[in-house]
């Protein structure tokens, strides 16, 4: 409820019609930059898609052109099914981690609040950082397999980091790394907002800890498990920082993902018709994960 | 015209109107009390005096001054809030003078008032406190003293005792009521208990569904309810209603009742308003306040026409100053109130005394009073 | 963080308990191990890492990769060390945080407590803007920040950085002003406090909570970016995270890996400090990201 829903101009004087006006003025910037900045450039972009920008913009409209060599370029077909990879198997590897986590935590640890900070300092971390430290620690050369033949076993062999087909999961390894601990803390805060005296009927009821976790607890977990899905396949599909600090989109372009495609079609190999509409795909794949979400979520608010 | 004129005021949210020409003029000096369930109306139409919501149509006037569109602060109003609103990063000093220094009042005018005021309320110890050191009953006499500080022409006070625990909420009834009559000052007052209603007012708008129903004393409320809303809202137990019908017996009109055991009471009516001829033979809504229900030796000896009536005991509610009895009348339940040692048991056939100075009769139709 | 505990309710046998304890440690090992990896190969000569291993503790300890990350080490084509970029992330970081968070809370008060027709769908629009893939905007922004002649400086990023931080920080502000009473607002309205004054005596100060998630989300987001700072940013100018990957990443000359692993905790310590000091706030950041009050 808002504190006053204004008065009737005429009659007012002029500091009350101010007053009256203030909160628009004040969020007025806010919504020209919106205007401009977010939505202005996205529809820009969407019409660079339909160009044949090259190094720069230009205006010639060439329609779907772009778009249908788009998904002819076989690097783009390398993103997308790089991205498919990477995104299932960094959402599932994460929930499972991070469910599993909170529900250890959950259990009158001793030591909790050091564990916990443990779990999720690498969420503070840019990605570059860890890019730097993973893309070392698996380095053939002086990494884990140099480790391991060190300390003897000599046909230890962990090259994925060089192998085109294989590259790409040392990035989900990387990236669950980096992101599991704060899906953990989303599971225990939803963990910790159930009714314990709910659990406590139920084991009245006589339920075992099996059945008490699968019937009652993580059907009450389903909001945390949205959330944590559309977060991570957010953070996936923006993914750019990781794949360049660790692998560079190598060997070769074996790691790229789409938004590797886009930054390089557009500001190296200077196709920014290409790279628009590569751009405007990711932007319509998130939105189609966001929109409903966000209504969702603002609806019930009301 | 009075002190504060509500003319002809209605409100809309969009296409829905929820005041419906709500006409209250207030005298200098009067407690109104606005009373009803919630969603009735009763706060937006405060919030509409003090200029925290705009007036979809009709006037408001303070002082012969039509306040529409003038902003809060300048219509010399002060309101004390639901919740108390005190300012949670001052002290409770800063709380009080904050209006006054918003008004330009130079510092050593503020602490004087605020020291006035502070000794009015007895709450000059603590003036450094924070609002969250304080109770419930300190909080309610902050909010209070931040209004009077500003010495306006006219309190609002939004349902400022609902926060409290039960025998606070008395106590400071009770100081309210004093504060009015020592300082005279004009009071709009919203609530939705009656019984606060009944006790600090001069003057009831008992409000439903964005309509006045009915603007009275406390009393004219009480003993005359314009309708059937007004006699079950304000009263507690609520008045009996029952179904009955007029007959005239040896030259005078009879309420008949059905008692327990199915046969008929007639219960004689002196003094009929002319209106009630009209009624005769026909069936009517007999409304009876449970005091008007009695014991014999209970029976109020300023009466002038309690009629016998006997009837089966169904459940006795020993209340301490009271014992309360329900029966069944007419096929409804019916509260009599009796004295706290009136020998009555469940199921025992028992010969009450009824007040008929105090029944009122409504047409079943329309829920009026009959007058 | 914690509501209501699960206690007595989930009861457990001593061996599950020590299976629970295993692999809770099992977990803080692996988050731990890469950061005290690079901690300690940070303090090795380049050979013991070479030729002895990552795991092993230095044997000749040496904060020479220290020295040479921060001031000799070649960036790009300047041997000037990260010095200059980290500078250069403060004097983006600072202002664009500051601006953001300014801009954000009066957003969040207008939201919350000045409501008029339309504001919802405003706000939709502007959470909207904080999910964007930032691809979407890279094209057009370089134009503009080439017309205003601010392309490749950092105030061109704290402009980009303020600009899309705008709509995280108005999402904070306006949940934590939502729980804020409305009553407080309409006292002070008839006590004559106008829009700012209201904002500035009754809002703010009991905004700290507030003040410090949006500063601490703020600071991290735009201190760990690195879309924005490699697309416009150039030699120079560059953060951190850009820097560091230009040290990494080079691919001419010898590989100091100490050098690296250095200059990669260096880039790192801001935001961890931030985050131990004040980790409490930084995790109400993250969920109030995620799950929209």
């Amino acid at each position: 409820m808002a504190a006053t829903d204004g008065f009737s101009a005429s009659g007012s004087d002029f500091r009350t019609r101010l007053q009256n006006w203030l909160p628009k003025i004040v969020l007025a910037p806010s919504f020209a930059i919106m205007v401009i900045f977010v939505y202005g450039f996205i529809a820009f972009t969407i019409y660079l898609s339909f160009t044949d920008s090259r190094m720069l913009p230009s205006y010639e409209w060439v329609g779907w052109q772009n778009y249908d060599r788009l998904f002819r370029i076989r690097q783009w077909d390398t993103s997308v099914v790089n991205l498919a990879i990477f995104a299932s198997l960094y959402i599932v590897i994460s929930t499972i981690i991070g469910l599993m986590l909170a529900i250890f935590l959950d259990q009158k640890i001793r030591g909790e609040g050091v564990l916990r900070p443990i779990f999720l300092y690498p969420m503070a971390l840019s990605f570059i950082v860890t890019g730097t430290a993973w893309k070392w620690m698996l380095d053939p050369a002086i990494g884990l397999e140099a480790t391991m033949r060190l300390w003897g076993w000599e046909s230890f062999s962990f090259g994925w980091i060089k192998d085109g087909d294989m590259a790409i999961y040392t990035i989900v390894i990387a990236a669950v790394w980096q992101s599991s601990g704060f899906v953990m803390a989303m599971f225990l805060a939803g963990l910790r907002g159930i009714d314990n005296e709910i659990l406590k009927a139920a084991q009245m009821d006589g339920a075992s800890n099996w059945n008490l976790y699968r019937r009652i607890i993580l059907p009450q977990l389903r909001p945390a498990f949205l959330s944590a899905f559309v977060i991570l396949s957010h953070l996936a599909i923006k993914s750019y920082d990781l794949v360049v600090a660790m692998t560079d989109g190598g060997p070769g372009t074996s790691t790229w993902m789409p938004a590797v495609f886009m930054y390089e079609y557009t500001f190296t190999r200077n196709q920014m018709g290409i790279g628009a509409s590569s751009a405007v795909i990711m932007l319509m794949t998130i939105a189609a994960i966001m929109v409903p979400y966000l209504y969702a979520e603002l609806r019930e608010k009301k | 015209m009075g002190f504060l004129d509500i003319d002809n005021v209605t409100k809309s949210y969009g296409a829905v109107e929820v005041l419906h020409r709500v006409d209250i003029s207030v005298e200098e000096g009067e407690f109104l009390v606005l009373v009803g369930p919630s969603g009735c109306g009763k706060s937006t139409l405060l919030n509409m005096i003090a200029g925290l919501e705009g007036i979809t149509s009709g006037e408001i006037k303070i002082k012969d001054r039509v306040v529409n569109g003038v902003h809060p602060s300048k219509r010399n109003i002060a309101m004390v809030f639901q919740s108390y609103a005190l300012y949670p990063n001052m002290t409770v000093g800063q709380n009080i003078t904050f209006g006054l220094e918003m008004h330009g009042v130079p510092k050593p005018e503020r602490d004087k008032a605020m020291k006035e005021v502070a000794a009015l309320l007895q709450i000059e110890n603590l003036l450094d406190r924070k609002p969250g050191q304080l109770s419930g009953g300190q909080r309610q006499r902050v909010a209070m003293g931040r209004a009077l500080v500003r010495n306006p022409d006219v309190f609002l006070f939004d349902e400022p005792l609902s926060n409290l625990d039960a025998k606070l909420r008395v106590d400071m009834r009770t100081e309210i009521k004093k504060l009015h009559q020592k300082l005279g000052t004009t009071i709009v007052y919203v609530t939705h208990d009656q019984i606060e209603a009944m006790t600090l007012s001069t003057r009831i708008a008992v409000m439903y569904d964005g309509n006045v129903q009915q603007l009275g004393t406390p009393k004219e409320i009480y003993d005359s309810p314009a309708n059937l809303f007004v006699a079950t809202f304000m009263g507690s137990p609520a008045m009996n209603v029952l179904p009955t019908r007029l007959v005239e017996r040896n030259g005078a009109l009879h309420a008949i009742l059905t008692g327990s055991d199915g046969s008929e009471r007639a219960l004689r009516i002196e003094n009929a308003p002319a209106a009630y001829a009209a009624y005769r033979d026909r069936p009517v809504t007999l409304g009876i306040r449970p005091e008007a229900i009695t014991d014999p030796e209970g029976a109020d000896r300023n009466a002038r026409n309690i009629q016998p009536l006997a009837n089966v005991v169904g459940v006795t509610e020993p209340a301490g100053s009271d014992t309360f009895v329900t029966m069944t009348l007419s096929g409804k339940d019916c509260i009599a109130r009796m004295r706290a040692d009136a020998d009555v048991h469940p199921g025992q056939s028992f010969d009450f005394a009824v007040n008929m100075d105090k029944a009122v009769l409504f047409d079943p139709e329309t829920e009026e009073r009959i007058i | 963080m914690a509501v209501a505990s699960t206690e007595n309710a989930v009861r457990s046998s001593s061996v599950a308990r020590a299976f629970v304890y295993l692999f809770l440690l099992l977990f803080a090992l692996f988050y731990l191990l890469p950061f005290g990896i690079m901690l300690i190969n940070s303090l090795k000569p380049l050979e013991e890492i070479t030729g002895g291993g990552m795991v092993a503790l230095p044997q000749n300890w040496t904060i020479e990769p220290w020295l040479s990350a921060w001031s000799t080490a070649q960036i790009g084509v300047q041997p000037t060390g990260l010095r200059p970029y980290f500078i250069n992330s403060i004097m983006m970081a600072v202002p664009a945080v500051i601006l953001s968070t300014v801009v954000g809370a009066l957003n969040g008060y207008v939201l919350t407590k000045w409501r008029f027709r339309g504001d919802t769908l405003i706000f939709g629009l502007l959470l909207f803007s904080c999910f964007i893939p930032f691809q979407i905007v890279l094209i057009p922004m370089a134009r503009v920040l080439g017309i205003l002649q601010i392309a490749g400086t950092t105030p061109g990023l704290i402009l980009v950085h303020f600009v899309y931080g705008i709509g995280f920080t108005t999402l904070y502000f306006r949940n934590y002003y939502a729980a804020f009473p409305t009553e407080l607002v309409r006292a002070a309205q008839i006590d004559g406090a106008g829009f700012f004054q209201i904002f500035w005596r009754i809002m703010l100060p009991s905004s700290g909570p507030i003040i410090a998630v949006s500063f601490i989300w703020q600071f991290t987001n735009i201190w760990n970016d690195f879309l924005f700072g490699a697309s416009f940013a150039s030699g120079g100018s560059a953060p951190m995270t850009v820097a560091l990957n230009n040290l990494v990443n080079s691919s001419t000359g010898v590989r100091e890996y100490n050098v690296h692993f250095a200059g990669a905790i260096m880039a790192a310590a801001p935001t961890l400090l931030v985050y131990i000091v004040a980790g409490r706030y930084f995790v109400r950041g993250l969920m109030a990201g995620s799950v929209k009050g």
